[in-house]
């Protein structure tokens, strides 16, 4: 492959250019809400998170303390402070006392703003109004001020969403729902799969062909009846609907086809000598499958469990039918979808909160690609 | 909370406990009732053939009675739901089926829909194969592979959010925050509200799927690539093909089994697309899609069962054709194992 085109320097350089083109795109956006995840507040409504590196400027409106705030010095009237008061300081870089024109004046220079009043604002935002008059009125001088802020990174945004947003706790609920779920499928899965694969029974060909159709029905299907089921089943005995079990058994019975699938094909293609060998020594099918196959079904197992676990941590349809929107049971995609109503506009909370949603599939994927590739690769190109 | 964590580790030993245990047991006591050891040589050969009737549905069972719960009896009630009125109880005949074609929201969606179909499959096809061919000439691919693969782990509301990050607008003359409106703003263009405009909004989301999908369709299609045979790629070569004329003729037609697998597997997955619609317009500005218009009809007033089955079963009828073809293939490739 190598060896066929871009022979030309000018051709394998666009090549390297069109491949980082497509990496720059489809990374640029998780990189926007990771680096604005770790912003302060008020810096992410004041700039793109590209500038985020830069310092943020902006230019606000003051008003300097009334008279009452005077001294006497030197035989003038002064009035000092800082425009910051207590606030958090930023750098002053030019000031002004006319909307007009907000930033007249240098920081650290004096301004002389008629009959003998000065002021100077210095870049750390202390000032100093000095007149050879008393001041008088209840109202202070008014002032613009243009201040830049160094760029700021915090992790206070995730203590906020983990302890205060309620994400914390939909973490734990999304695992609650999610390990039961993966662990659940791939006993029952697997035994169905030797049995479809080398035992021989009527009806065999049959329930593959139904698995393999089952494989791509809507899960809309199922929703209508099931939540009639549950509604039933609950009031029946007198329990909740909407519970743990009952979303662990759903999640069993969707991810039941691809499971069952995805093994058949994989034990159907263990060695008939290995299997053989070990009937004519005496073991009973139960034996060969705990004792040879299951051992050798290990990636597939693997590959099958990463699969169900980014489902079903990812999955937001199956848990707004069969869960509650309450704390103890809204995992992490219904609350975050929930947080994009009541919060649509606090980006610094968005954008955490989504962050904390992706970060477990993030590592799953990284850690185990090269499982999470052969069950993709097993699972759809042989006809899924 | 302490609770439900202790829960959860119970459900799973008790689940898998379970599953060991009926397995297992299930198992002894088929070998109890018809013993093959300990007894005269007709009778256990007999019981071992009783044994081989018997041990398969053994194995099978747990997972047939769960699939008939979870998804063949839902099939066929959902079926007669949408020939029932809102709460299930009188037969209505094709009443739902005459409102949903006479309703706009429905015919809305359906025209959604067939965009979505025309566009997300083609283009996450188109772009997996170019990317595929791209990454494989050079020394960084397989790093850039796994970054273009990566959104493939990230929930369809997660992506919601990032997306939403992108398109966020800010009132004219402000800082954009949103990357799409900067660029537009930096170039001179009028920054815009692009999920509430009509029709183009539909593109804008499903620029998240392509995103998300894009990644499987390369990483297949990349090992279908590499399954071609090198001599066909040396003898164009030899006879002066272009890097274009080998791409179209040579290797395209050698992988269109798997391109039509990546299609189709894509195309499921957009007539179910429900959570990126849900959380970026929830269907206003005319973006509705049929799964989320389900959705909202199974709770919209109590719910509506007759109609949202219905629209179930239509998502239904347009799978049926690639479900049917599915089982073709399969049974060709088995060929009765």
């Amino acid at each position: 492959m190598t060896a066929k085109s871009g022979k030309s320097f000018a051709g394998r350089f666009g090549v390297h250019i069109a491949v980082l083109v497509f990496v720059v795109i489809w990374t640029i956006p998780t990189l926007g809400i990771l680096v604005s995840s770790l912003r302060d507040k008020d810096q992410i409504i004041a700039s793109g998170w590209w500038n985020s590196f830069a310092s943020s400027s902006q230019t606000e409106a003051g008003r300097l303390p009334a008279a009452s705030a005077q001294a006497q010095k030197d035989g003038k009237y002064v009035i000092e402070g800082n425009i910051f008061g207590d606030g958090a300081k930023r750098n002053v870089n030019a000031f002004g006392v006319k909307s007009s024109a907000p930033t007249q004046y240098p920081a650290g220079t004096a301004a002389d703003l008629g009959d003998g009043v000065t002021l100077q604002m210095n870049a750390d935002g202390s000032f100093a109004l000095s007149s050879s008059k008393a001041f008088e009125g209840d109202r202070g001088q008014r002032v613009y001020y243009a201040s830049s802020a160094p760029p700021k990174f915090t992790t206070e945004n995730y203590k906020t969403v983990l302890f205060s947003e309620g994400i914390g706790r939909s973490f734990m609920n999304s695992l609650t729902v999610t390990i039961p779920s993966t662990v659940i499928p791939i006993l029952i899965a697997a035994f169905a799969a030797y049995a479809l694969a080398w035992m021989r029974f009527p009806g065999r060909a049959l329930l593959i062909a139904v698995i393999i159709g089952l494989l791509v029905v809507p899960l809309q299907m199922s929703l209508i009846p099931l939540l009639k089921l549950y509604n039933g089943v609950g009031s029946f005995f007198g329990v909740p609907s909407k519970t743990y079990l009952g979303i662990w058994l759903a999640h069993t019975g969707f991810g039941l086809p691809f499971a069952i699938y995805l093994l058949r094909s994989y034990i159907a293609g263990l060695p008939r000598e290995i299997m053989e060998s070990a009937r004519i020594d005496g073991a009973s099918d139960f034996e060969i499958f705990v004792r040879i196959v299951l051992p050798l079904s290990f990636p597939v197992l693997a590959s099958f469990a990463i699969f169900q676990f980014l489902w079903v941590w990812n999955d937001l349809l199956v848990a707004m039918v069969f869960l509650g929107t309450e704390a103890d049971q809204i995992v992490l995609t219904a609350k975050l979808n929930a947080l994009l109503g009541s919060r649509g506009g606090d980006w610094e909370i968005l954008t955490t909160s989504a962050f904390v949603t992706i970060i477990v599939p993030l590592i799953v994927f990284f850690s185990l690609q090269r499982y999470f590739v052969r069950g993709l690769l097993a699972g759809s190109v042989k006809g899924g | 909370m302490a609770a439900q964590i202790f829960s959860a580790i119970f459900v799973i030993i008790i689940g898998v406990g379970g599953c060991v245990a009926y397995f297992w047991g299930a198992n002894k006591l088929l070998d109890a009732v018809f013993p093959s050891r300990g007894v005269s040589g007709a009778t256990a050969v007999d019981n071992l053939r009783r044994q081989g009737l018997v041990r398969p549905w053994l194995f099978v069972g747990p997972a047939m009675i769960i699939l008939t719960i979870y998804l063949i009896y839902p099939v066929v009630e959902t079926l007669r739901l949408s020939f029932l009125d809102r709460g299930g109880a009188n037969f209505v005949g094709l009443a739902n089926y005459e409102w949903a074609f006479g309703d706009h929201d429905f015919r809305n969606s359906i025209l959604n829909n067939v965009l979505w179909l025309a566009v997300v499959p083609a283009a996450c096809t188109f772009l997996g194969l170019i990317i595929a061919v791209l990454t494989d000439k050079i020394w960084w691919g397989t790093i850039a592979k796994s970054l273009i693969f990566l959104p493939l782990a990230i929930s369809f509301v997660g992506a919601s959010v990032i997306w939403k990050f992108i398109y966020e607008y800010r009132g004219e003359g402000q800082v954009q925050i949103g990357l799409l409106n900067a660029i537009i703003q930096h170039f001179g263009g009028q920054p815009q509200v692009w999920i509430s405009l009509p029709f183009w909004n539909n593109f804008f989301l499903m620029v998240i799927l392509i995103w998300i999908q894009t990644g499987f369709a390369m990483v297949i299609l990349s090992s279908a690539l590499r399954g071609i045979p090198e001599e066909t790629l040396e003898a164009a070569v030899i006879d002066g093909a272009n890097p274009f004329q080998i791409f179209w003729k040579i290797m395209v037609p050698q992988i269109w089994g798997t391109i039509a697998v990546v299609w189709t597997t894509i195309t499921i997955l957009v007539l179910k697309v429900f959570d990126i619609v849900l959380t970026m317009t929830n269907g206003q500005w005319n973006s509705q899609v049929l799964a989320n218009l389900m959705f909202d009809w199974m709770f919209r007033g109590g719910g509506d069962f007759g109609r949202g089955a219905t629209i179930a079963i239509i998502i239904m009828i347009a799978v049926i054709p690639i479900m049917v073809w599915n089982i073709r293939q399969a049974n060709k490739e088995t060929g009765g194992h």
